[in-house]
């Protein structure tokens, strides 16, 4: 209980929100507000950490039949040049076969259809899959096997066997010329 | 004796929460329409609301600071850098942790002499004057590490004269300094803990601070007549007028402080700072930063030893009577109570004491300058006066005043002869 | 000596110790020459022709020695240059990046993310390649340096004869505006060593000034948006203090009219 015996108030007697302190206090307000922004925006992702955001591979070094890992934003990508009987393969299986049903088309750019690009994160719980490098294990159908829980991935990169739910996730790409791929 | 007034919000909720945990009447009776305070504080009262802002300003700019900050001395410099050039508003927030620790000082060092000239630290407020003694000696601390974080030249040779000092204690010196470095020089395991430390202090300030608070909250706050509060005549309460007083006062500042920052950033800093820590090669100059330079000048003006006359037996070399001084001139402040023990508090009515005041802030600027300068020339002998000065200051001419000197008569009470008789 | 007097030396005094920071000691270094910038002041900006020609002059002449180690290809972007060109002036550079399979450090061109590469692979390098002084980095020379855009400048353009009490050692070049007067650098700048792309003509006082703009821009990236964001918070803090000014005033009124606010 205060033992103020008149509230502050202007000269009339009642109780007046007068503008002028309305005013300062909403400009004070506003102010904080806007000086909020700077230090949550400092934890988004910086210029060097935006600057890796794409990357661009050379496609030229990679010949048909062969594969290589690139890291893209701290994770690894499988870049996949296909043979025709891989890619033949991959268009032969029937949907109903599939355990997360998505075409050969689908996952790849048309007229690029020979460049298959992955993620190289198991979608069960995150290790990378074997498959890339020449006289590793493909797994049952000849694309990648990830040996932590025996997922098998095929020549487009669909979960075949295992307990992985979902097919090997397609990143963003485009391709700059027929022999320069950008990632992200 | 302040006393405590219990808030009954009219809101349900803040009833509710007011009965479990008395928040809303914690910030009533501290800062609140329940906090009488004398009608007549100037200005000069502004000043610690102006330093308790600064040290949030510097805890969370710091926080943020630390997302993005190695402490570790290969990568020390580069993560500062990329603050500045990559991390979003990293330049500004780092510009506003450097500026803010020279503007913390600006509004404690006021603060200060406010208590210096209106008697704040005689009875009842010893202890009130004692933690800001305290504040003041961890946001040095504070300072001095964070100074050393970013690892360029001045960070590393400051922080090797500094830690250096300490091996001026006798006997235990030595083992001292290596325990601080945690090696065999300035290095990285002591850039490791300044940063922890430096981490840790603003929290224990914060403690401290809310100490200061609480026995500002029990004496009451003083005011430019140093006379008591003599009936609530005299009073007014804290909010709504010192709040926005404060308001605005906390506007000017900081409209001073974003011109440093926007515009002359660097200007309180040091070039070599922008340079690489090289323990090799040592700076043409090593000076602290300028809220550093009076402590240094006492430090360094000490250039004699004590011993026995007329023989070669050293009692206390040079050295650590430098350091002696150095803090000294602090923990003299402690007893400045009982040093000054004129029962006038304000120097409004102390002619002869507001002129050694003022002697006292000349000289602290002149020991400013004098710290910044290389120790040769005039400026040694300078120094030597300075420090002097500061001590007979504090050790003779207040004691004397307290005896011998003729104060005005006070008058009768804060509101008189403003206030109208109330009804 | 009156009171008003003794606090008006102390606030004199407060303002010279300002200026006196800026004092020289003796044998110092000549002070530099005083140009006109276009990033200097509460409204400076980067010229960008200047910035791009300095860019030219570092990369041709000064990169031979000196590195800038905080400076990314991609930073071009700021000084107006278009993504292709900067991929372009990347790839020039062959840049150290892992390992291959036999343990052996693997090189690649270089990308706009990189750090401008340096001449030299360490310090020690560096200074066997320079007389035994090691040409410091330049991404923050001008901030490193006392009126460092100045003295930068005034250090290209000053070189000159010994006077003749002064013996300049071996191996060294003497330049008033370096402490001591004698520097390790052989003059960087002559008329003629570049042909800007832009067509002007490529003096040393030219190359010298856009130099300075270029390194002060490597400096202080950030220049042109802290002044911008500047204005806006002064302006806003300006209008905020007069607004509280007059609340205060207003909420004041009774208190300096003598006004009691408690029960006796």
């Amino acid at each position: 209980m205060s033992t103020i015996n008149e509230t502050i108030e202007g000269e009339e007697g009642a109780t007046r929100r007068d503008f002028l302190h309305v005013a300062a206090t909403g400009l004070g307000g506003v102010g904080a507000a806007v000086a909020v922004w700077p230090f949550v925006h400092q934890m988004n992702p910086a210029a060097d950490t935006l600057a890796l955001a794409t990357v661009e591979v050379d496609l030229s070094a990679i010949g048909a039949g062969e594969a290589v890992v690139i890291k893209w934003r701290g994770k690894p990508v499988f870049v996949r040049h296909r043979t025709s009987a891989e890619i033949e393969e991959a268009r032969s299986v029937k949907m109903a076969d599939l355990v997360d049903k998505q075409t050969d088309e689908e996952r790849v750019q048309e007229g690029h259809d020979q460049w298959l690009v992955v993620m190289g994160v198991c979608t069960h719980l995150g290790c990378v899959p074997l498959g890339t490098k020449s006289g590793d294990e493909r797994g049952d159908f000849g694309g990648w096997f990830c040996p932590c829980h025996g997922s098998h991935y095929d020549t487009a990169g669909r979960i075949r066997k295992g307990p992985a739910p979902k097919n090997l996730e397609v990143p963003a790409y485009t391709f700059l010329t027929d022999t320069t791929l950008q990632i992200g | 004796m302040a006393e405590w007034i219990d808030a009954k919000p009219k809101n349900k909720a803040a009833a509710w929460l007011e009965e479990r945990l008395p928040v809303i009447g914690l910030v009533n009776n501290v800062v609140g329409v329940d906090t009488p305070t004398p009608r007549n504080l100037n200005y000069w009262w502004n000043f610690g609301s102006l330093a308790g802002l600064m040290l949030m300003v510097q805890i969370i700019s710091g926080v943020v600071l630390a997302m993005h900050y190695t402490p570790n001395t290969l990568m020390a410099f580069d993560s500062v850098e990329r603050i500045m050039r990559d991390v979003n508003y990293g330049w500004l927030i780092r510009y506003m942790h450097a500026n803010g620790a020279s503007f913390f000082f600006i509004a404690v060092y006021t603060h200060i002499l406010r208590g210096l000239y209106y008697g704040s630290y005689k009875a009842p407020r010893e202890v009130l004057w004692m933690l800001g003694l305290v504040i003041f000696l961890l946001m040095m601390a504070t300072a001095f590490m964070g100074y050393v974080l970013p690892w360029g030249q001045m960070s590393f040779w400051g922080a090797t004269v500094i830690t250096n000092l300490f091996s001026a204690i006798p006997v235990v010196g030595d083992s001292i300094v290596t325990l601080l470095w945690g090696g065999f020089s300035v290095d990285n395991p002591t850039l490791n803990r300044f940063f922890s430390l430096h981490y840790l202090l603003p929290f224990v300030i914060t403690g401290v601070v809310i100490l200061h608070i609480w026995a500002k909250k029990v004496s009451d706050s003083g005011n430019p007549l140093g006379i008591d509060v003599k009936s609530s005549a005299d009073q007014i309460p804290f909010h709504p007028f010192y709040t926005v007083k404060d308001a605005f006062g906390a506007a000017v500042f900081f409209a001073i402080f974003a011109a440093f920052i926007f515009y002359m950033p660097n200007a309180l800093g040091h070039p070599d700072n922008y340079i690489p820590a090289d323990p090799m090669v040592t700076p043409d100059s090593i000076v602290p930063e300028w809220y550093f330079l009076p402590f240094y000048a006492i430090l360094r003006s000490i250039t004699f030893d004590i011993g026995i006359p007329f023989t070669d037996v050293v009692i206390i070399p040079a050295k650590l009577l430098g350091v002696l001084a150095m803090f000294g001139s602090i923990l003299l402040l402690f007893f400045l109570p009982w040093l000054d023990r004129s029962k006038v508090r304000s120097g409004k009515f102390r002619p002869m004491f507001r002129w050694f005041f003022w002697f006292l802030v000349i000289d602290m600027v002149v020991l400013t300058i004098v710290g910044g300068k290389k120790p040769e020339g005039i400026w040694p002998v300078i120094g030597l006066v300075g420090t002097a000065y500061y001590f007979a200051h504090f050790l003779v001419v207040l004691p004397l005043l307290s005896k011998f000197e003729k104060t005005l008569p006070l008058p009768e009470s804060i509101a008189n002869p403003v206030v109208k008789a109330a009804e | 000596m009156t009171m008003k007097l003794a606090k008006n030396i102390a606030i004199a005094l407060t303002a010279v110790a300002g200026l006196a920071g800026a004092a020289m000691g003796a044998g110092a270094a000549k002070h530099p020459m005083q140009m006109e910038w276009s990033f200097e002041g509460p409204t400076g900006t980067y010229d960008r022709a200047a910035a791009q020609r300095g860019w030219q002059v570092y990369k041709n002449v000064c990169s031979a020695c000196h590195s800038l180690k905080y400076f990314h290809f991609r930073n071009l972007a700021d000084l107006g240059y278009e993504e292709e060109m900067i991929k372009a002036w990347a790839a020039e550079y062959t840049v150290v990046d892992g390992v291959d399979d036999a343990g052996d450090p693997k090189e690649r061109k270089g990308l706009p993310q990189d750090v401008f590469p340096s001449p030299f692979p360490n310090p020690e390098a560096a200074a066997a390649s320079n007389g035994g002084a090691v040409p410091p980095d330049l991404s923050l020379i001008t901030k490193a340096r006392h009126d460092g855009a100045n003295y930068v400048y005034s250090l290209m353009m000053g070189y000159e004869d010994a006077p003749a009490d002064h013996e300049v050692p071996a191996g060294k070049n003497y330049n008033p505006y370096f402490k001591g007067g004698n520097i390790s650098m052989a003059p960087p700048l002559a008329e003629g060593i570049i042909e800007y792309e832009d067509g002007t003509a490529g003096t040393p006082e030219q190359m010298a000034k856009d130099v300075v703009t270029f390194l002060m821009f490597v400096a202080e990236p950030k220049l042109e948006a802290r002044h911008h964001m500047g204005l806006n918070v002064i302006l806003y803090l300006l209008v905020l203090v007069v607004v509280l000014y007059f609340s205060m005033k207003k909420i004041w009124k009774p208190v300096k009219e003598g006004k009691n606010f408690y029960k006796k």
